[in-house]
């Protein structure tokens, strides 16, 4: 009887009070950016890095900055575990404190936010995932995507593939194979990859991992049967890691293997040891700590003890620096954006206003101690994709080095494509196109 | 005191055997039901619209179709996440292929698909008992989601693989896509729910469901009688994938607004089975509290910390979120077996006797 009472009381205890929230709207010299993480699950090798590099810049910037413009941002996270349900909640609990813009990381969940985000006002900012359809902006305002897409990735791939066999026109008959995680995300490179396939005459064979997958024991043996040239991979998460070993079990020539920008970083090779050494993988900005932002970040966040969760050494692995990139175009679309608006906190539109106008130059990467980091990026209002050029970088066993110069993607082969898929995709979402004339 | 059943005569044999005997049920069920409509989209905001209440229904739903199954006839399932993947993409092409079909009747008409596909499902269940039938159904899991990560076609060919809810009105009001308010999308979901919920509820008191109780508690003897084990399984197992589909295209259309295979994944067949068993095998309202169970409480736990003014680092707190909710799920099934309705029971038994329980 007593613990019966003691239930029910629990129980009205927990639908009463549930969901009730301390909604603290941001004050007015404050900015809120919500981010949605991943810290725990299958994903968190992944996730973490980000996550900290993120925080990480944003710390420095209120640290040694006081803020953008000395308007102080303030965040809050989320952890989402990858899930597009819970990242529907997260997004949903952190929109009561005004956010002007989301960072989802995740491709399932920016799939969610799209449509929420145009009505609510706040700028969806995928950065190099998401819906590549929204990378139009003439359909899709509030999405941005830049620096680049995963279909001008899967084109830059194929075009360094190409070099590397000496041509484009010599990848006739070779064999290309992709191997990509089972769900929106790893399905975007497919279409490009066939496009190009039928353009250029390889051949491509398209193999799924299913989420989560830690199990792919038989993809693996599928591509030793093709013996591929080459092998293309869309992993994310603990996918990655099992694949590296899977490929180095084989014997793959790990030099004629590629990952996507999420599918190479630390986290992803260090498990396969040795067998490891020679994969290479996209990335749109480089790896490591040889830049001035690193050492500001060591002296302003770790130095003072203000770290987001990662330790000094953690610094400068791909996905690291990919969240520094994140927060870093976050904060200069949000500069931009105060250009015209003045320097106080912007609302939603104001900021989407800034994404698009961004215009970041080799000399403003300089300021930024960001001088060879990434490249440059002009975004407008009908590309907000701003069709960056990637590199590819190689693990040595100890570290990433890059062994390309910027390979540009095949614009004329994907803009059309997008343009044409924008149209599809805002139709289903009853959206109709604005025109870019009259934005000025 | 509140349950005094004094003065209460029943003269028919249909009031004896009315849904509510007690006129205070009758009334505390109408207020609840009339309050449920009208308060929160007047009050709650789009937090607890969106990310709480909307999901609730929808696994309600769900549970309440698996709970026919699983708690009435006795046919353990695994395979809720695939027949809701169903509901979900047969919802999809319909609403695509027919954009001027009221999407409520797409709901029910995607929900007669789902049903189709139990049925086949179900068909090894009269050769199949118990785990070895979960096992079975979980066959119907994996197919069923492979099939449609692999057919194009049923997301009309879309690259990413992702259905998403086109704009849908009932009645010039938006329910469906980006442009609905989610107290229009709260109010179609509990429509859906409470008719639902109804419909259900007299199933289970009449011959069907006397004969689902009757083949769960001991077949042979059910056979014996006269009950038709074919008949009476596959109609569980329609009946069960019908709500099933409906809840899965109100996940899509309501709910989430897009999704992907993933959203249908095993995981969904057990949180849903997980929330029968909670709310309490074999009871309608059971169904409801298992639902608020599984959504609230993790909600709760999140949003505790924070209530109490502690800040912890998110990791810290999911995993803490984890560890405590699976032990109260422990300590509730120590508690009380039964489940939550169980709770409510004794707690109405003990009111009716009050001041004197025994």
């Amino acid at each position: 009887m007593r613990s019966r009472t003691v239930l029910i009381g629990m129980l009205a205890a927990a639908l009463v009070a549930g969901p009730l929230l301390a909604a603290a709207a941001a004050q007015p010299k404050e900015m809120f950016i919500p981010l949605l993480v991943y810290r725990t699950g299958a994903y968190a090798p992944s996730g973490i890095p980000i996550a900290n590099g993120f925080v990480d810049y944003f710390t420095l910037l209120n640290e040694r900055d006081g803020g953008i413009n000395g308007v102080r941002v303030v965040w809050e996270e989320c952890e989402t575990q990858y899930d597009t349900k819970q990242g529907v909640e997260c997004y949903e609990r952190l929109k009561s404190k005004n956010p002007v813009l989301v960072n989802p990381y995740s491709t399932g969940i920016t799939y969610q936010l799209i449509p929420k985000a145009s009505v609510d006002k706040v700028v969806v900012f995928s950065m190099g995932y998401g819906n590549t359809a929204a990378a139009d902006g003439r359909w899709f305002p509030w999405v941005f995507s830049f620096p680049t897409t995963y279909w001008s990735q899967a084109s830059a791939v194929i075009r360094y593939i190409g070099q590397q066999e000496g041509g484009l026109d010599k990848l006739k008959g070779k064999k290309i194979v992709h191997v990509f995680h089972n769900s929106p995300y790893g399905k975007e490179a497919n279409t490009t990859l066939e496009t190009l396939a039928r353009q250029l005459g390889f051949e491509l064979t398209l193999l799924a991992v299913d989420h989560p997958g830690q199990e792919q024991k038989s993809t693996w043996l599928q591509v030793r049967r093709i013996n591929p040239d080459w092998v293309f991979m869309s992993g994310w998460g603990v996918m990655n890691q099992v694949a590296v070993k899977e490929a180095a079990a084989i014997g793959l020539k790990m030099d004629h293997f590629i990952g996507n920008w999420w599918s190479a970083n630390d986290s992803d090779v260090v498990p396969a040891g040795d067998g490891a050494k020679g994969y290479k993988g996209a990335t749109f900005h480089a790896p490591g700590t040889a830049f001035k932002v690193h050492q500001d970040i060591v002296k302003f966040v770790y130095d003072k003890g203000k770290g987001g969760g990662g330790k000094k050494e953690d610094m400068g692995t791909p996905l690291y620096n990919r969240g520094v990139v994140n927060a870093m175009l976050s904060a200069e679309a949000i500069r931009t954006a105060m250009t015209k608006y003045g320097n106080k906190a912007l609302t939603g539109e104001q900021v989407r206003w800034g994404f698009e106008n961004l215009n970041l130059t080799e000399p403003r990467l300089d300021q930024l101690g960001m001088k060879g980091f990434m490249h440059p990026i002009k975004v407008t209002c009908e590309d907000h994709e701003g069709n960056g050029p990637i590199l590819v970088q190689q693990w040595d066993g100890k570290r990433w080095t890059l062994v390309s110069d910027w390979i540009a993607p095949m614009r004329e082969v994907v803009r059309p494509k997008i343009e044409a898929a924008a149209i599809e995709e805002g139709k289903k979402l009853g959206y109709t196109e604005r025109d870019c004339a009259k934005e000025k | 005191m509140i349950y005094r059943e004094a003065g209460q005569f029943k003269t028919t044999y249909a009031s004896d055997q009315a849904v509510f005997p007690i006129a205070q049920d009758r009334v505390v069920v109408g207020l609840a039901v009339v309050a449920a409509f009208v308060a929160p989209p007047l009050l709650a905001d789009e937090y607890w619209l969106q990310a709480v209440l909307i999901p609730l229904l929808v696994y309600a739903l769900a549970a309440l179709g698996l709970n026919l199954l699983t708690g009435y006839a006795g046919q353990l399932s695994l395979g809720t996440g695939g027949f809701m993947a169903v509901g979900a993409y047969a919802a999809f092409k319909l609403t695509t292929a027919f954009p001027q079909l009221n999407i409520i009747l797409v709901f029910l008409l995607s929900g007669v698909v789902a049903a189709a596909v139990g049925l086949v499902f179900g068909v090894p269940s009269l050769r199949i008992k118990g785990f070895y039938l979960a096992v079975a159904t979980l066959a119907a899991q994996f197919f069923l989601i492979w099939l449609f990560n692999k057919v194009p076609w049923f997301v009309n060919y879309a690259a990413s693989g992702t259905i998403t809810a086109p704009p849908r009105s009932v009645f010039g009001v938006m329910v469906a896509g980006p442009t609905a308010t989610s107290q229009a999308r709260y109010v179609t979901a509990l429509a859906l729910v409470a008719v639902g919920a109804i419909v259900a509820k007299n199933l289970v008191r009449g011959r069907v469901g006397r004969s689902w109780m009757a083949i769960r508690d001991r077949d042979i003897a059910a056979e014996i009688i006269g009950v038709r084990p074919l008949r009476t399984k596959l109609l569980a197992f329609g009946i069960s994938s019908f709500y099933c589909g409906v809840a899965g295209a109100e996940l899509v259309f309501l709910y989430l607004g897009s999704a992907e295979t993933l959203a249908f994944d095993i995981s969904l067949s057990f949180l849903v089975l997980f929330m029968v068993i909670i709310g309490g095998l074999g009871s309608i309202l059971g169904s409801f509290l298992g639902a608020a169970f599984i959504v609230l409480v993790p909600i709760f736990l999140t949003n505790a910390p924070h209530l109490v003014g502690l800040v912890l680092p998110v990791a810290l707190q999911k995993e803490m979120e984890l560890m405590v909710f699976g032990g109260l799920i422990i300590f509730f099934l120590i508690v009380e077996p039964n489940g939550l309705a169980r709770l409510w029971q004794i707690t109405k038994e003990k009111l009716r006797l009050w001041p004197f329980p025994h």
